[in-house]
């Protein structure tokens, strides 16, 4: 997982000062009804406190004992402000982190071109989509764009936190670049590509912001059955007053009103709102940024990933991991002979030439230089070979058909064994190189295509997620094959055109797949449209950006991890603390039934199983359990459920046991303990 | 208990095989494939379609099925409504039998064209033999082959993939008739006759009793309409005493098949579920958790039984076993078996008075029956209710494995959710709601036989059996009154739409869907921890809905028992 490291906006605990005077704000203004019409359980809480506390007036004014209703009246609307207070909580850090983000463009002037040519400073709020600005040396640039002309340096780091500068030119699959950036040095035209408000740092917010915010489908349908089980709870307690009037027991509504409070899924209704905008924050926390919730919650079901070879698995550079010499040829002969053609050669290719080289010789440092006389012969689609002169020394590498032919031609001989030994190295997946010396042929490097580092622990991490990687490739089979068994991959497309990326994702997804893809370039913005959760690299074109349903601010195509994890723990929340909820429910009916009727029926005493000590301290010690469960579960709910990679029954298992059982379990303790404070504090 | 667990395991030996087999042949009937029986019947279903003008070939959407399903249900109880109060005037009526009053005709219309056959009347002395044959035991098959069709076009959605519909409702119908309920009913009806149970339209007996007393004794075709009542989850006796009646349920033989031929379709629906969906472990999976929730009740019922009533021990007048209500040609094991048999269906046939059992049994039979009656439950209805709790089962499960939930490959949304939540609640809100307003109307309380506890057991049975469809009662309470027919007609028709209406579309929603191939990642639904979730889904619900109504009802009661008192 990769952190903010550089200009990082210092990290905030989160139960920082400010955030909580912030959040306890924020809870009370939350009280509005109208705002919990997005929270039916709480609405009906809030109902239900406005109701008790109103029975408290009464009993106050008609000079009746009151305590008991005056504390399930204060409890019931802690019950409420506890949740708004864990939503406050949460989209206070999330409008936090974007609020820094959004401060860098306060302020902001934009050197806008007009149509004529001439340049006018304006505001950088009042620039639109389209605009033509210019950001030369020093510059922070006023919005999110494309570069439409030149090259610049830019440091990311107030957006993305990485400290390095990276090139942004236009043209090509690097020309994005966000408000908020600086150009470094360089002089780029950039076409602005957002109104204001539309940009990814404002539909970030968007994100974290209670009132816009949408529920995800799988939100939507939890939120059902929190309705359902709401009512269901209505519909038992209404029934229960009845009942006991026909057993000859009087029910009052302060208990009535907390038993329903009590069963009804407060937990998981409360959380609710918190745990998604704490997994979208933690998206951001990890440099991405989502366009929707839903995507984000795709990520957890992809089941197939579409990896581009280059750049994403391996480094995209062969290197030189082996020189073979030709029979009659001393190794040391060979590696002087593609040391030299390779000194000048700075093509990567030529630099890990270079680079083994000096390893075989023992040589560390740069204190080797080509001979003065020396001139390099560069690669040329004719020749298809480089090599450099020195003197009469014509020292040549390239493709074996080239070299063959060039050898043949000078009257050479082209020995049997390294026509094999180039064959081998083909047959691995990896490019030989043949180096001659005029018409004698020396013998082969092996190049090969480098795996980038942690790819294949990363792939490996895919596969226990039950996600399979395929690799789109424009090499031969061969090839890819090799580097699709070297990383662990799933799958491989060889020789693939433009549009293959496109038509394997249809594939997959008629087979009923959900497919992952990272793209940057252009001709990726098709198939990122296509994918059911498209991750565009920040620094790529706007086509791929404005297709994607992310954005990755750190480039990093391994990034899908992060955003699988993140999905999943959002999800895990939900379900883990539904469960918790309503399996708490089993102590509550414990505490609370036996206090209704036990003075009446003594035998229903039995149902006492926690021994509490009054019908007044079981209820209220259920009631308190009830309300204070929230605020302590508010770290896990911002936190999530951490996700760790096994099967699903392992996962099930586990989750089911701590969230379950010790839903379950957890409460009789807490009340027990509860029941035993109120006693010792004289509360009832 | 060794009697008792020799005679579950005689039942489950029984049971199984040919659940198992009839599954096989279920699921090629409702697949259209050719059957054993095909050379005789295809012609007749044939004829039933030339007749009614059914297009074989024409599927429905979820919609217009459902559609089809309200008409055949309301229009069943129009007609059965009708035949009741015409009954006087109608032939084939020995006895002279009036018109059934409104209300209780209203009842009983809705009661068999819900397969509910909740009897408020005394079946011998109000319905004439054309009622009986022609109304009721016309309604019993086809009551029952709704709920088979609707199931069927369920577990087709969940089989099918991006499609708008879920099959045709008219021939679903018409082959469960066909192909499963008449020919199992047939056979069933012969062999009831072999034993003695009575078959005739002849008229009343009359016969010296040795007091020398006339009594008149009504017969009528009792085997075939008792072969249905079980064969279709219907419960409806042509005997007040149900199949505690000898001409009903004459020996340990046919009180053994009667048995088995309540549970015999419902479990077989499962095996079928197994085989369209394409995954026969699938359907054993929830046939195992419908066995593990089978064995609990029938522990603590046998358990409860054998153990016998405190009070009566403690005045000496028998030890032993509670043998109050039940017939001792069965004994306790075939009547505590039989008992948890048609609560766990939506049968509600009775071989035993549930009013005798002790507080414990009528504490599994409420649960059996307000959790929806889904371990094995009625005819079709069973199947679908336990597919509700799959959903909501699958729902947390799949959150907590962190991913969108799904079953079957298909994914789970707020449609599915809102369907099984309607599906698994409605029936419970309305039975609660329904028994709340009954306790503290006059009108309610006027028909109690029992006080305190034991009433309000009563009570909640009655609202219970209603809304589960189930039929049975607990004979103390007087139901035949305008407001139990009323409140109770209205809990059957809410328990049957809550179950039918929500099952289909779920059914059509997922047969939209597409199917999504598994993986390690997702949860394997056929393993014991699904079956494990499962269970505990289903009594945690059932617990968080009923824990205060029990307490007060058999838990009380028990208590009570326990210390010496009635109340």
């Amino acid at each position: 997982m990769r952190r903010r490291s550089a200009g990082e906006p210092e990290r905030r605990s989160m139960l920082d000062r400010a955030f909580v005077v912030q959040a306890a704000r924020g809870s009370f203004r939350k009280l509005d009804p109208r705002h919990l019409l997005r929270s039916p359980v709480m609405l009906v809480t809030e109902v239900g406190a406005a109701l008790t506390t109103f029975l408290t007036l009464v009993s106050i004014v008609q000079a009746r004992p009151f305590s008991f209703e005056l504390q399930v009246s204060l409890w019931l609307w802690f019950t409420v402000l506890f949740a708004n207070f864990a939503e406050a909580l949460a989209e206070a850090q999330g409008s936090a982190r974007a609020e820094s983000l959004r401060r860098s463009r306060k302020d902001l002037t934009a050197c806008r071109q007009l149509a004529d040519g001439r340049t006018e400073l304006v505001s950088a709020i009042s620039l639109r989509k389209n605009d033509a600005v210019v950001v030369g040396d020093g510059d922070t640039i006023p919005g999110d764009g494309e570069i439409i002309e030149g090259t610049a340096l830019v440091d990311e780091s107030a957006i993305t936190g990485e400290s390095a500068p990276v090139v942004r030119e236009a043209g090509g699959d690097r020309s994005g670049v966000t408000g908020g950036s600086r150009v470094l040095s360089g002089r780029i035209k950039v076409r602005i590509t957002a109104d204001p408000g539309e940009t990814f740092l404002d539909r970030m917010i968007a994100m974290v912001e209670g009132a816009r915010r949408q529920m995800t489908p799988n939100e939507v349908a939890l939120q059902i059955l929190l309705v359902g089980l709401t009512i269901l709870f209505v519909v038992v307690v209404l029934s229960l007053p009845a009942m006991a009037h026909y057993m000859g027991v009087t029910t009052t509504v302060p208990v009535l009103v907390s038993l329903l409070v009590c069963l009804m899924p407060t937990t998981i209704g409360g959380l609710l709102p918190a745990i998604g905008i704490a997994g979208m924050d933690r998206l951001v926390q990890r440099n991405v940024i989502a366009m929707s919730g839903r995507a984000v919650e795709a990520s957890g079901d992809v089941d197939t990933v579409v990896l581009d070879k280059t750049g994403t698995i391996t480094l995209g550079n062969r290197m030189a991991t082996e020189l073979v010499p030709a029979p009659g040829v001393s190794h040391e002969e060979l590696v002087d002979a593609a040391l030299l053609s390779s000194l000048p050669d700075e093509t990567p290719e030529g630099r890990s030439i270079v680079v083994l080289c000096k390893n075989e010789l023992g040589i560390k440092g740069g204190d080797i230089r080509a001979p003065e006389e020396a001139t390099f012969v560069p690669f040329s689609a004719m020749t298809r070979m480089s090599g450099v002169d020195v003197g009469s020394r014509r020292v040549r590498k390239g493709a074996i058909d080239a070299m063959e032919a060039l050898v043949r031609g000078l009257g050479g001989y082209f020995p049997e064994a390294v026509k094999a030994q180039v064959e081998a190295i083909g047959r691995h997946g990896d490019t030989p190189m043949v180096v001659t010396d005029g018409s004698r042929v020396l013998g082969v490097v092996r190049l090969k295509d480098v795996l980038k580092q942690g790819i294949k622990s990363r792939l490996a991490e895919l596969r226990q997620m039950g996600i399979r990687s395929v690799m789109i490739t424009g090499d031969n089979p061969l090839t890819a094959a090799s580097i699709a068994a070297e990383a662990g991959l799933d799958d491989f497309i060889a020789e693939a055109k433009p549009d293959a990326k496109l038509s394997l994702i249809r594939k997959y997804q008629s087979d009923g797949h959900l497919v992952a893809m990272i793209g940057d370039g252009t001709n990726d913005a098709p198939a990122l449209a296509q994918a059911d959760v498209a991750v565009a690299m920040n620094a790529g074109t706007q086509a791929a950006r404005e297709a994607a349903n992310m954005i990755d601010l750190d480039s990093n195509p391994t990034k899908l991890l992060d955003i699988v994890e993140v999905g999943k723990e959002i999800l895990i929340t939900r379900g883990a603390l539904t469960t918790f909820s309503v399996a708490n429910d089993m102590a509550k009916y414990f505490a609370i039934v036996p206090a209704i009727f036990a003075a009446a029926y003594p035998e229903l005493g039995v149902l006492n199983v926690m021994r509490l000590a009054t019908p007044t301290s079981a209820v209220l010690a259920a009631v308190i359990f009830n309300a204070i469960i929230i605020p302590a579960l508010i770290p896990l709910a911002l936190r999530g459920v951490h996700f760790r990679a096994r099967s699903a029954s392992a996962v099930l298992r586990w989750n089911l046991l701590v969230y379950g059982m010790g839903g379950l379990v957890l409460p009789f303790l807490g009340i027990k303990l509860l029941d035993m404070i109120l006693v010792a504090l004289r509360l009832v | 208990m060794t009697k008792a667990v020799l005679s579950t395991l005689e039942l489950l030996v029984l049971l199984l095989p040919a659940a198992l087999l009839l599954g096989g042949y279920m699921a090629r009937v409702f697949r259209g494939e050719r059957t054993f029986l095909s050379a005789g019947l295809r012609p007749i279903e044939k004829l039933v379609y030339r007749l009614c003008r059914i297009d074989e070939s024409q599927e429905m959407s979820g919609r217009s099925y459902a559609l089809s399903v309200v008409a055949t249900t309301l229009g069943g109880c129009l007609v059965l409504f009708l035949i009741q109060l015409l009954q006087g005037i109608l032939p084939f009526n020995p006895q002279g039998l009036h018109g059934v009053r409104w209300d209780t005709a209203l009842n009983t219309a809705i009661s068999f064209g819900t397969n509910t056959n909740w009897q408020a009347y005394a079946g011998e002395t109000t319905m004439s033999p054309l009622t009986q044959m022609l109304g009721l035991a016309v309604q019993n098959f086809l009551s029952a082959a709704v709920g088979i069709a609707v199931a069927v076009a369920m577990i087709r959605g969940f089989a099918r993939k991006e499609t708008q519909t879920i099959g045709s409702f008219w021939v679903d119908f018409v082959r469960a008739v066909v192909y499963v309920l008449l020919p199992l009913a047939l056979v069933l009806a012969v062999v009831l006759v072999s034993q003695g149970v009575v078959q005739t339209l002849h008229a009343p007996v009359s016969a010296q009793t040795l007091e020398g007393a006339t009594q008149v004794i009504p017969v009528g075709p009792v085997a075939s309409q008792e072969a249905i009542k079980e064969v279709g989850t219907n419960g409806g006796g042509y005997y007040n005493a149900n199949s505690a009646h000898p001409f009903e349920n004459p020996n340990g033989l046919t009180n053994l098949l009667e048995n088995f031929a309540l549970l015999l379709i419902p479990t077989a629906l499962v095996f079928s579920f197994g085989i369209i969906v394409g995954n026969r472990r699938q359907g054993r999976a929830l046939l195992a958790a419908m066995l593990v929730l089978f064995a609990l009740g029938l522990g603590v019922s046998f358990w409860a039984e054998l153990s016998g009533n405190p009070l009566l021990a403690g005045a000496g007048v028998s030890g032993g076993a509670n043998l109050e209500g039940k017939e001792v040609r069965f004994g306790i094991p075939a009547s505590a078996l039989w008992a948890e048999s048609t609560t766990v269906t939506s049968t509600g046939a009775v071989n035993s008075a549930h009013d005798s059992d002790l507080p414990l049994s009528g504490l599994v039979q409420l649960f059996n029956m307000g959790i929806g009656e889904v371990i094995f439950g009625g005819v079709g209805v069973g199947l679908i209710g336990m597919l509700f709790y799959v959903v909501l089962a699958m729902f947390i499960a799949g959150l907590m494995i962190g991913r969108t939930p799904e079953f079957l490959g298909k994914k789970l949304g707020a449609r599915e959710m809102i369907m099984a939540v309607i599906g698994i609640l409605l029936p419970s809100i309305t039975l609660l709601a329904g028994a709340a307003v009954a306790l503290v109307l006059p009108a309610g309380l006027a028909g109690l036989g029992n006080p305190a506890a034991h009433g309000l057991s009563e009570i909640l049975y009655a609202y219970t059996s209603a809304a589960g469809n189930n039929g049975s009662a607990m004979a103390g309470l007087s139901v035949n009154t305008p407001f139990y027919n009323l409140t109770l007609g209205l809990a059957m028709l809410i328990g049957r739409f809550a179950t039918l209406l929500p099952g289909l579309a779920i059914g059509a929603a997922v047969a939209r869907k597409k199917t999504v191939p598994g993986s390690i990642a997702t949860f394997p639904t056929t393993g014991a921890l699904f079956v494990v979730v499962l269970v505990a889904v289903i009594l945690l619900v059932g617990a968080l809905t009923y824990f205060p109504a029990f307490s007060l009802g058999p838990i009380l009661e028990h208590l009570f028992l326990g210390a010496g008192r009635l109340a």
